[in-house]
């Protein structure tokens, strides 16, 4: 460590502060301790820094930098790309498959959501009474968490084939019709929701299950002691204290949700035609997906996603400060 | 006293370590851009020459290394090959080209030839000296824009209609009367009749889509500048019929080629589209399979697209490099070459009547070859037609068309006509 050379003012200025600070009487010394303390605090945070700028900052500006001219591939290669203004935009919003891709993005986010929540925290509260192997079972609910996502994608696929798919065998062996879950225009999403929801459930388990073990146990005695059951204690106690919680794996889980891709590519590729064609889709196919990229319209339908990103973040910022100026 | 001294020695001396931490990673990466541009030109005077290539499936210790390491030792340098998968390949040639660090040749899927070209990355083959007279017109046809060819075609390979031999004879279907569109239906009628599955192709919404509709589009007459004529239609209506009846599962909608293949090989179907590089595996199957040419609507072979990859030489800055890329790409396009590459991948026809016709003397006796020579002499560009650059979004729609009519979220007809649309807006 010491062996790296330092040559960096930093810490010459630091060895000036070390110097004088056994002589410095206290007012002094605190001053002078703050500002080689901030000093660190620079040195600390640069790397911090430097990091979120590159990885954060320049993808962001090359984004919208996209996104406000027309990149064809011409213009990628030799850098000339000619500035449109907002004209993408207008292009994306005016496309046939904004309103599918949009509404698509809407059920698929707050279907996912909603079933992944409802189920984590049912398998939450359940694996709050530990019994016997509950240590092994909740282990085994987190399978969908470690499975290659192209794994888990592959086997719903085949799940859901529709001339061979275990799911249509079982259906057909009860009498029922076969459903063409990935090819047909009504159901496709549905599928891919289905599959989406299996693959978020271990991690509103997990949040929500960590989340219960916070909730003091003395609370439930003494709501049994005053005669409230399971039902009662769930809407009285585990539900309302756990909203904190609640709100953020909700919050986390729309953010997650909405910029899916994977699953839904791996799947039906958005198909058929736009059927499950989300706004992440659409970006990921706009811009990879056929034998031409086209990076631009790409770069603003991203754009529009990190804006509805945003917006839940700032929901959620605004809650968790209610949440602090409560309590 | 001494306590809190210390803490803000140590503070300060690692925010200083931090610092000098990232100094240093700045200054590697730096030393990286520089070094490796360094190395570029240092080793234009011999030394190594980088590959690119999308078959990923050919490892270090392959035959295809081998063949392209001994044309690298005939120029005296060598190869530094790797190897991306196809969509990757496009990718990171424009990549590279933006970066000014393209690869010295690449071997790219024909389609995507014309994108490249387009960009102004790529040499022309005349400006490479190479003479590409003796290349089938056909074939060569997908490299060229406004005039010039940008590549040579190193292969070729195109569609053809498998069948299980086992199943025809149960059904009593005699391959050689599948002539046109009728007589197939017929046949696939008949098959299913009998208790087997019809046909399988790839209706997936990516270019593999359009590349298997391609040949009953065309074998309807129907042209990619026009999608919604009522050959096209036709044509479509053909796919959604066999849906429609049960001569083709559901599952076609998003079967990829590899997919056709899986299913075809269960030996329950008749029929399947695929492709010149399945004929191993077909000759491996626990059935007997045939090809019988992808007919036209009308009678006659249906003009499949042709597949393959043409070897181009991206624009270099120090131009000295290009004699030896030269010879690196001449060492894969003579005729013994082009033999050679295609005894390498099995049944990668050659693109010069020459060398198709060396290989079918070299593998005299050997009867599945004839029929896929006869398909890439009969086969069309993707990208010819001057289509060039608009051919992926005229593609794009066209699959989308195929998926909503074959899904049944359009008629064929109000398919392909939002289809041409698109593609008319797409293009102008």
């Amino acid at each position: 460590m010491t062996s790296i050379p330092a040559d960096v003012g930093s810490r010459d200025g630091s060895r000036g502060a070390e110097g004088t600070t056994p002589a410095a009487p206290p007012a002094r010394r605190r001053r002078r301790t703050l500002s080689s303390s901030q000093w660190a605090a620079v040195g600390f945070a640069a790397p911090l820094l430097v990091y979120l700028v590159l990885f954060y900052a320049y993808p962001l500006w090359r984004n919208i930098d996209l996104s406000v001219h027309d990149y064809t591939i011409r213009a990628f290669v030799q850098g000339d790309a000619e500035f449109v203004g907002l004209q993408n935009y207008v292009e994306v919003f005016g496309s046939s498959t904004f309103p599918t891709a949009l509404w698509n993005t809407f059920v698929f986010t707050f279907g996912s959501i909603a079933f992944q929540f409802t189920i984590g925290l049912a398998l939450a509260v359940f694996f709050r009474s530990s019994f016997r192997l509950s240590n092994t079972l909740r282990a085994m609910f987190l399978v969908p968490w470690l499975l290659p996502l192209i794994v888990s994608a592959s086997t719903w696929a085949w799940m859901l084939n529709s001339e061979n798919g275990i799911v249509n065998s079982v259906i057909t062996a009860f009498g029922g019709e076969q459903i063409n879950w990935l090819t047909s225009p009504d159901t496709a999403l549905i599928s891919v929701t289905i599959a989406n929801i299996w693959l978020g459930i271990p991690f509103n388990l997990v949040i929500l299950y960590s989340g219960l073990q916070n909730i003091p146990g003395e609370v439930y005695e003494a709501a049994s002691l005053d005669g409230a059951g399971a039902w009662r204690q769930f809407w009285s106690i585990t539900f309302p204290l756990l909203r904190p919680v609640s709100a953020i794996t909700i919050l986390l889980g729309l953010i997650y949700t909405l910029k899916v891709v994977d699953v839904i590519w791996v799947m039906t590729t958005g198909g058929p035609g736009d059927a499950s064609t989300t706004l992440a889709i659409w970006s990921y196919r706009e811009a990879f997906g056929t034998g031409q990229p086209d990076f631009s319209p790409a770069a603003a339908v991203g754009n529009l996603l990190i804006v509805i990103a945003l917006v839940f973040g700032f929901l959620h910022l605004r809650l968790q400060n209610r949440q602090e100026a409560t309590s | 006293m001494q306590h809190t001294r210390r803490k803000h020695t140590t503070l300060a001396a690692s925010a200083a370590l931090a610092v000098a931490g990232v100094s240093v990673l700045g200054a590697c990466s730096s030393d990286d851009g520089s070094g490796s541009s360094d190395g570029a030109s240092g080793d234009a005077a011999g030394g190594t020459y980088t590959w690119w290539d999308p078959y990923p499936q050919h490892d270090g210790s392959s035959d295809w290394e081998a063949r392209v390491q001994a044309c690298g030792e005939d120029a005296g340098v060598t190869i530094e090959r790797t190897a991306y998968d196809t969509t990757a390949l496009t990718n990171q040639a424009l990549l590279s080209a933006q970066e000014g660090t393209s690869p010295d040749v690449i071997l790219i899927d024909n389609p995507a030839v014309s994108t490249l070209a387009d960009t102004g990355m790529l040499t022309t083959v005349e400006e490479f000296g190479l003479d590409t007279s003796a290349i089938d017109q056909n074939l060569l046809d997908a490299g060229v824009v406004d005039g010039s060819a940008y590549g040579i075609p190193i292969g070729a390979n195109t569609l053809s209609l498998y069948y299980n031999a086992d199943v025809l004879s149960d059904a009593g279907v005699d391959p050689a009367s599948i002539t046109d569109w009728d007589s197939l239906t017929a046949a696939l009628e008949q098959v299913t009749g009998a208790g087997h599955k019809g046909i399988t192709f790839a209706g997936i919404g990516t270019e593999e889509g359009s590349f298997q509709f391609l040949p009953w589009f065309w074998g309807a007459g129907a042209d990619l500048t026009d999608l919604s004529s009522p050959e096209a239609v036709e044509a479509l209506e053909l796919w959604t019929t066999w849906l429609d009846e049960g001569y083709a599962p559901n599952t076609v909608i998003n079967n990829s080629q590899n997919t056709v293949w899986e299913e075809f090989l269960t030996g329950d179907f008749a029929f399947a589209e695929n492709g010149t590089w399945q004929v191993n595996s077909a000759a491996e199957a626990e059935f007997e399979t045939g090809i019988v040419q992808l007919p036209g609507k009308d009678g006659g072979v249906a003009p499949a697209p042709t597949g393959g990859e043409f070897i181009v030489a991206p624009v270099q800055e120090d131009t000295a490099r290009y004699d030896v890329t030269n010879q690196i790409v001449e060492c894969m396009t003579t005729p013994e070459g082009f033999v050679e590459t295609a005894n390498t991948f099995a049944y990668y026809i050659p693109p010069t009547s020459e060398g198709q016709e060396a290989l079918l003397t070299e593998s005299a006796g050997d009867p599945d070859l004839t029929p896929w020579v006869e398909a890439v002499q009969n086969a069309k560009g993707r990208t010819s037609d001057g289509l060039g650059t608009d051919y992926p979004l005229i593609s794009e729609a066209l699959w989308t068309a195929v998926q909503n009519a074959l899904s049944g979220a359009a008629t064929p007809a109000e398919a392909l006509e939002t289809a041409q649309s698109e593609a008319e807006s797409a293009t102008s």
